[in-house]
């Protein structure tokens, strides 16, 4: 009998393309986001607004960073069929792709890797990926974004960083959304903030109304501050 | 949870293994799993059971999985405890300041090839 040792995390291979992705965007003074949260949590929503935002966010110029040119923005829609999501991005002005993960419920860096080139990312500043609505298997797959953010909507409840702690310690922001229907869901937004720091103390945590388009200048104002390190590195 | 996800990188890594050792047929793949790794035994094996006749080189390889038990560190008193026994919260001093200090593998441990004679090349 031959055995063939191996001792070898199925992570690894993974991790390594993942590297290698955030290096070239680095590089490239670019800038990558992984949006995850659970289906209808309203990703899509929150990425029109914010598209919206950073383009009205050029001609302000506030606190006295300037960015001078349009953030050229680029979403790749990860779902396991359909496209309506790419749809929507694309009628609202960025550049949209939509990905099909055949029934996979996540995306990977070999899977981010294929959506940018097939979407081109020469004309880009920022792309943003919309993770498969799932809040179990898309924190375990680093897809190469240097940003990971996780959507709360309200009708999920304040328990979700209990149940699903990982999504949100691997984090750098979580939008807790929907926040105009607070008066009808029982969600406690202060115990929320609580369990997410107890697990991460370094997230950031915006309360944003994607359909009433308030609470996003801080969350905004974060993607410009990641934008400009990038750009001069 | 994502057992038909993992499957794939279990099938792709194997793949690549046996082509570089020159091994065209393997009988048995051994994983190692930590406790609290999330995946359920049964539905992984269901899914490469699936998976496995896709490719030549692992239609006939059976799946052994190794549990590696899971073990979590208190900060505060500086102990060791079973996670599985006691979750977050340490056994000695109630205290929450706790992490996984291991429990959360998902590694491939070994891949194995029944001889035939003395067939070696």
């Amino acid at each position: 009998m031959t055995i063939l040792e191996l001792k070898q995390g199925i992570f690894k291979e993974n991790e390594i393309s993942a590297d290698g992705i955030r290096e070239e965007f680095a590089k490239a003074g670019k800038l990558m986001i992984n949006v995850m949260s659970s289906p209808g949590s309203g990703k899509t929503t929150t990425l029109l607004r914010t598209i919206e935002g950073l383009r009205a966010l050029d001609t302000k110029s506030s606190n006295g960073i300037i960015i001078d040119k349009p953030v050229r923005v680029g979403v790749m829609e990860c779902d396991i069929d359909a496209s309506v999501d790419a749809e929507t991005i694309a009628a609202g002005g960025a550049k949209a792709i939509q990905l099909h993960t055949g029934g996979m419920c996540h995306m990977d860096a070999a899977m981010t890797r294929q959506g940018l080139d097939a979407m081109g990312i020469d004309d880009l500043d920022l792309v943003f990926i919309e993770n498969v609505g799932n809040l179990v298997c898309p924190a375990e797959f680093d897809t190469g974004a240097a940003i990971n953010i996780t959507i709360l909507s309200l009708p999920e409840g304040d328990d979700k960083p209990a149940k699903y702690p990982l999504v949100y310690q691997v984090s750098d922001v979580v939008l807790i959304n929907k926040i105009d229907a607070c008066e009808v869901f029982d969600f406690d937004i202060e115990l929320a903030r609580e369990r997410i720091l107890k697990l991460n103390p370094k997230a950031k945590i915006y309360c944003i109304s994607a359909k009433n388009n308030t609470g996003f200048e801080p969350w905004l104002e974060y993607i410009r501050e990641k934008l400009i390190s990038a750009q001069h590195r | 949870m994502h057992e038909l996800g993992v499957t794939f990188y279990v099938v792709k890594d194997v793949k690549k293994v046996a082509k570089e050792n020159k091994v065209d047929k393997i009988d048995f793949v051994t994983l190692e799993i930590g406790e609290v790794s999330g995946v359920i035994h049964d539905q992984l094996i269901d899914c490469w059971n699936w998976a496995r006749k896709k490719e030549t080189v692992t239609e006939s390889a059976e799946l052994n999985i190794e549990t590696l038990e899971a073990i979590t560190f208190c900060e505060d008193c500086q102990a060791e405890y079973r996670t599985v026994d006691y979750g977050k919260i340490c056994p000695y001093c109630k205290s929450e300041n706790t992490y996984l200090l291991r429990g959360n593998e998902f590694n491939i441990k070994e891949i194995g090839v029944y001889d035939e004679d003395d067939e070696e090349s």
